[in-house]
Order: structure tokens, then C-alpha cells, then sequence
């Protein structure tokens, strides 16, 4: 019988700046346990008067770092739990958190593909945990990444995407950036649609090979990329989705 | 800014499994209403209510819901024909 979740005090031994909004969080902990790309910790603050505010952030590390988990955190700045950690937290202070969670949102090598990645913004962050998993494994999945982002200054680990990409096997990697693109751009420059989707999907064998598809994201991008993929007739079965929602 | 309500239930898997003392968003659940049979994992939650809400993707009907009371949690599964385990 596996031991029930619970919260635990993690220590922060690492912060790295990813955007100017989004930074990596790397925590120690001593229960850790073995997580799956795609899966999240809770993150829970407690105030001196007993308020509690909690939320859930993605793991970004692959799986093999054991006793240390990465977390993604994007800075909403209404938000009552990730400006804590943007604004005050620094490397040695301790955070309450429980995980790793969830078995729904999950892509692990051997569970097949070929594998449609499509992320918003900080969406990309359990994403980036499947191909770094994908890459740490020697996964040869056709896999390909669609990435919308606001700006280019807003991709996050797009040094790694472009390694990844540019390694034997590597996944495709299509950016779009929504609201400015720079001088000489070639990538997409709007929302993601269904042409683009379906040119995504081409990469890896078109719809017709029937991916496997994981959309992470504000809700519009999640909500839209997900009926414009039942509407090219995928099934909804091989299509998972992870909304945020109040992410703050 | 309009913030929207709705999640994915796997968004409240920590709280499910500290309920239920293991993680049953993969597992799949029946809606009673409709019929559908998908992951809990992929029902919509409403979380900012006095409990947590999970309706069907397909028919809307809620499937799970529950409340934390100050004698723990009330979890009520009327809106599932059944769970699978997986």
C-alpha cells in the first residue's frame, strides 16, 4: 500500500529565471517520490492569522532527478500566491507542498503517440516535462510541440526546444507568437487554429495516424485547439486537456 | 479581467486523493445521466463554490461532488454509474 499524499516542507534551492514573468523553481524535499511528465504539486501559503491560499503548479523536470522537483510558476500579478514567490521568495526558504499529483493529464514514454504537444504560455511547462522525459528515455515517439506565446520574449526554454529539436529524433517545434513578432519572424504570428493544427499534426503523420494529444493552456486556446481537433475527427478519447483557469 | 470558472477535475486531484486516499483521476467514471465514460481526470470542476463541483463533459449533469465539513469531507457520487479503476 503506497503511503497517502501529504503536505510536506520542501526546501527552494534554486531560482531560475525563465521570461520575465515566469521563473523555475527547484525544491527539495524529504518524501520525495518518483513523478510522471505532466503531473503537478499543490503549493500551499498559510498566513500568520491561519488564512491559507494554495495552488497547483506544473513539474518542468523530466524524472530523474530524484529528491528534487522543478516547478514552473508564472507571475500573475493579481495573484495571492505567485507574486509571493516571484517577489519574495529567495534560494534556502521553505514552502509547504504536496504532490506529485494527478494520472489523467500523464504521457510517459511507452504509453505510445505519436504525440501532438499544443501549449499557451506557461502551458508549455508539463510539456516540456514530457520531452524531457521523451529525450532522457531514448523515446523515439514522433512528437511535435505547438507553442503560442504573446511575444518571443515570452517563450520559455526556448534555448532547450531549439537543443531538443536539433537532436536525432528530436521533436518539431512550431512557435506562434500572438500580439509582436521580431524583424525576419518565420514562425506562425496568430492564435492557434485548425490549419495550424493541422499542419502541427503533419509533422508527426497527420490526424490520420491518430495522435495522441495533450493541450495545456489558458481556457480560449485549450477550449478552441480541442473542437478544432474534433472537428478534423480526432477522437475525443486521445485528447487530454489542462485548463487554467484563476491561476493566480 | 473576466476570469473563467471552470477547470479540469485534474486540477483538484491533490484534494481528491487526500479524500480518497489515492490519486482517481485516471480512473474512469459513467455519468448517470448521459452515459459518457471518460477519466475523472477530464470533468469539468467548479471550485469556487462552498465545495468542488465536477459535471460531465458531454451532458453538463454533475457527477461528483463534494464538501469539507468541520467532520470531514461529504463526498457525494450519485452522478456516477459506476468508477473503473485503472
Amino acid at each position: 500500500m503506497v503511503e497517502p499524499l501529504r503536505w510536506q516542507i520542501g526546501t527552494v534551492i534554486a531560482i531560475r529565471r525563465q521570461t520575465d514573468r515566469v521563473s523555475s523553481f527547484v525544491i527539495t524535499l524529504p518524501d520525495w517520490r518518483p513523478h510522471r511528465p505532466g503531473q503537478h504539486y499543490d503549493v500551499r501559503l498559510t498566513a500568520q492569522d491561519g488564512y491559507q491560499a494554495q495552488r497547483s503548479y506544473s513539474i518542468a523536470s523530466a524524472t530523474d532527478r530524484a529528491g528534487e522537483v522543478e516547478l514552473g510558476i508564472e507571475r500573475i500579478p493579481d495573484g495571492e500566491v505567485s507574486p509571493y514567490f516571484h517577489d519574495v521568495l529567495v534560494e534556502g526558504d521553505q514552502v509547504e507542498v504536496r504532490g506529485p499529483i494527478g494520472g489523467y493529464f500523464v504521457w510517459e514514454p511507452g504509453m505510445g503517440g505519436p504525440l501532438l504537444l499544443v501549449g499557451g504560455g506557461s502551458g508549455v511547462v508539463p510539456l516540456m516535462s514530457m520531452l524531457r522525459a521523451r529525450h532522457a528515455a531514448g523515446d523515439g515517439t514522433p512528437a511535435v510541440l505547438l507553442y503560442s506565446s504573446r511575444t518571443i520574449g515570452d517563450v520559455i526554454y526556448r534555448e532547450e526546444l531549439e537543443r531538443l529539436a536539433a537532436t536525432p529524433a528530436g521533436p518539431s517545434v512550431l512557435h506562434t507568437l500572438t500580439r509582436e513578432q521580431p524583424p525576419g519572424w518565420d514562425g506562425y504570428a496568430r492564435r492557434v487554429d485548425a490549419d495550424m493544427l493541422r499542419e502541427a499534426a503533419a509533422r508527426i503523420g497527420g490526424l490520420d495516424a491518430g495522435p495522441l494529444a495533450y493541450l495545456c493552456g489558458p481556457t480560449l486556446l485549450v477550449e478552441s485547439a480541442a473542437a478544432a481537433l474534433t472537428d478534423l475527427g480526432m477522437l475525443p478519447a486521445r485528447l487530454r486537456t489542462e485548463r487554467f483557469g484563476p491561476s493566480s | 479581467m473576466q476570469e473563467p470558472l471552470v477547470l479540469d477535475a485534474n486540477a483538484v486531484a491533490g484534494e481528491l486523493a487526500e479524500m480518497m486516499g489515492v490519486d482517481i483521476t485516471a480512473y474512469l467514471a459513467r455519468c448517470a445521466h448521459c452515459g459518457n465514460r471518460d477519466a475523472i481526470g477530464s470533468l469539468r470542476a467548479w471550485i469556487h463554490g462552498p465545495g468542488v463541483v465536477l459535471r460531465c463533459v458531454i451532458c453538463s449533469e454533475i457527477v461528483i461532488r463534494w464538501v469539507q465539513t468541520p467532520n470531514g469531507p461529504r463526498v457525494d457520487l450519485r452522478g456516477a454509474a459506476f468508477l473503473q479503476p485503472r
